[in-house]
């Protein structure tokens, strides 16, 4: 078993920093990429919907709106603006998953198996809330 | 209300908690639902939608800015999300079931706690003496960069911050918020992490928490692009904004007000809950 002491030497540390900033740096173009989306389809949603009036006051499951990931990107290739907003928020999701995942490379890189197993059970819960049973 | 108005008169108010939230440290996130329960009379299921994208996107964009601090200890941060994502899932599962008037009043105690929270003391005594034999099987022990140099910090009592960070979950998967104040909470004063190691960590917690529940509220149908988009884009704007304002002197001041608002927003929340108007 290796010492207690290494998770603390400057070197891991370092390690860890600077894998964070290449992570870092790649989530927030990841939000500024969605964000760009999210703006897109607004601007549209606006042209298309902006008279009509609003109503949010009442909750409706079933109504037939963008829930999945399959029909939101088909339907915003169809330039439909309320599933291109969808996809930016899908995207926006996405983040915190790709940090994830990335950790799992970066630990294993490490050799620090327990944490690759750690992120693993992580990753695995986020699958579960997107791609799971619906609850 | 047409929609060119609610859309931006909600990016607008979206805008100013986000910049608030940045500004406070608190986070914007808290004060997205009750105001769109309470001013524009949207559903809290709907509310509770944006707000959670919204909180997505702020602990991703501000990732990068927190990491070249040093302060973030990953190891800490994914071992907790074990807790974090489990119980964000019991919460987004709870959400759907539970009466909005219900879910209400939950708010309304959480926004009064978080609202005392942000004022108590903060206690910059990081864990010393004896390593925790835990802590140390999960290497979570590491240094953090001071004014005097890097210094070194031990963590404890990792099971009941662990059990503390399932519960700050569901209220992040139950409400859709970030739940910072209580990520913190349980890592500086529970398990000795430092204030400044614990605010960072959480940061990034909050998003993979937030996408733990969006994956349920979304296909549940609480994600409505209409109103999550002037959301997600006046929280961004607004805490990106935030950053670039230095009002550091002001700070303690900011945060007072905000935290008299999250107050009043919490009672209010309450009120409309026990009335049966939300």
């Amino acid at each position: 078993m290796k010492s207690p002491a290494r998770s603390w030497s400057p070197k891991n540390v370092w390690t860890d920093q600077r894998v964070e900033t290449i992570i870092g740096n790649l989530l927030r173009t990841g939000v500024l990429l969605s964000g760009a989306i999210v703006l897109f389809g607004g601007i549209l949603y606006l042209l298309q919907y902006g008279h009509l009036s609003a109503h949010y006051s009442g909750f409706n499951a079933n109504r037939a709106e963008l829930h999945a990931v399959g029909p939101v990107i088909r339907q915003a290739f169809h330039l439909d603006s309320r599933a291109i907003i969808q996809l930016g928020l899908l995207l926006l999701i996405a983040t915190p998953v790709v940090r994830v995942a990335f950790s799992i490379v970066a630990f294993a890189l490490e050799r620090d198996w327990l944490y690759v197993w750690v992120a693993l059970i992580v990753f695995a819960i986020l699958m579960f809330s997107l791609f799971g049973p619906a609850l | 209300m047409p929609t060119l108005e609610l859309v931006l008169l909600v990016w607008l108010g979206s805008f100013f908690a986000g910049l608030l939230g940045s500004l406070t440290g608190l986070g914007g996130g808290v004060v997205i639902v009750p105001l769109l329960v309470l001013a524009f009379g949207v559903d809290i299921r709907y509310a509770a939608g944006a707000s959670l994208i919204s909180v997505i996107a702020t602990s991703s964009g501000a990732a990068a800015a927190y990491t070249k601090e040093g302060y973030s200890n990953i190891r800490i941060g994914m071992f907790l999300e074990v807790a974090t994502t489990a119980g964000a899932i019991l919460g987004a599962f709870l959400a759907v079931r539970m009466a909005t008037n219900i879910l209400g009043v939950i708010f309304g105690v959480v926004l009064i706690v978080s609202a005392l929270l942000s004022i108590r003391e903060k206690s910059e005594q990081p864990g010393a003496g004896r390593p925790d034999p835990l802590a140390s099987r999960l290497r979570m022990d590491s240094v953090y960069p001071t004014a005097q140099g890097p210094r070194s910090y031990r963590v404890r009592h990792v099971p009941a911050g662990f059990g503390m960070m399932f519960g700050a979950g569901a209220i992040s998967g139950l409400l859709g918020i970030g739940s910072g104040a209580f990520k913190v909470l349980a890592m500086d004063q529970v398990m000795r992490v430092p204030f400044k190691v614990s605010t960072t960590t959480s940061n990034f917690m909050i998003g993979v928490t937030a996408a733990a529940s969006a994956g349920i509220y979304l296909r549940r149908g609480f994600v409505t692009p209409g109103l999550a988009m002037p959301v997600v884009l006046g929280v961004l704007l607004g805490s990106v904004t935030g950053t670039f304002i230095l009002v550091r002197a002001r700070t303690k001041w900011l945060r007072l007000v905000f935290g008299l608002v999250i107050l009043a927003l919490g009672i209010e929340m309450i009120y409309g809950g026990f009335t049966g108007k939300l």
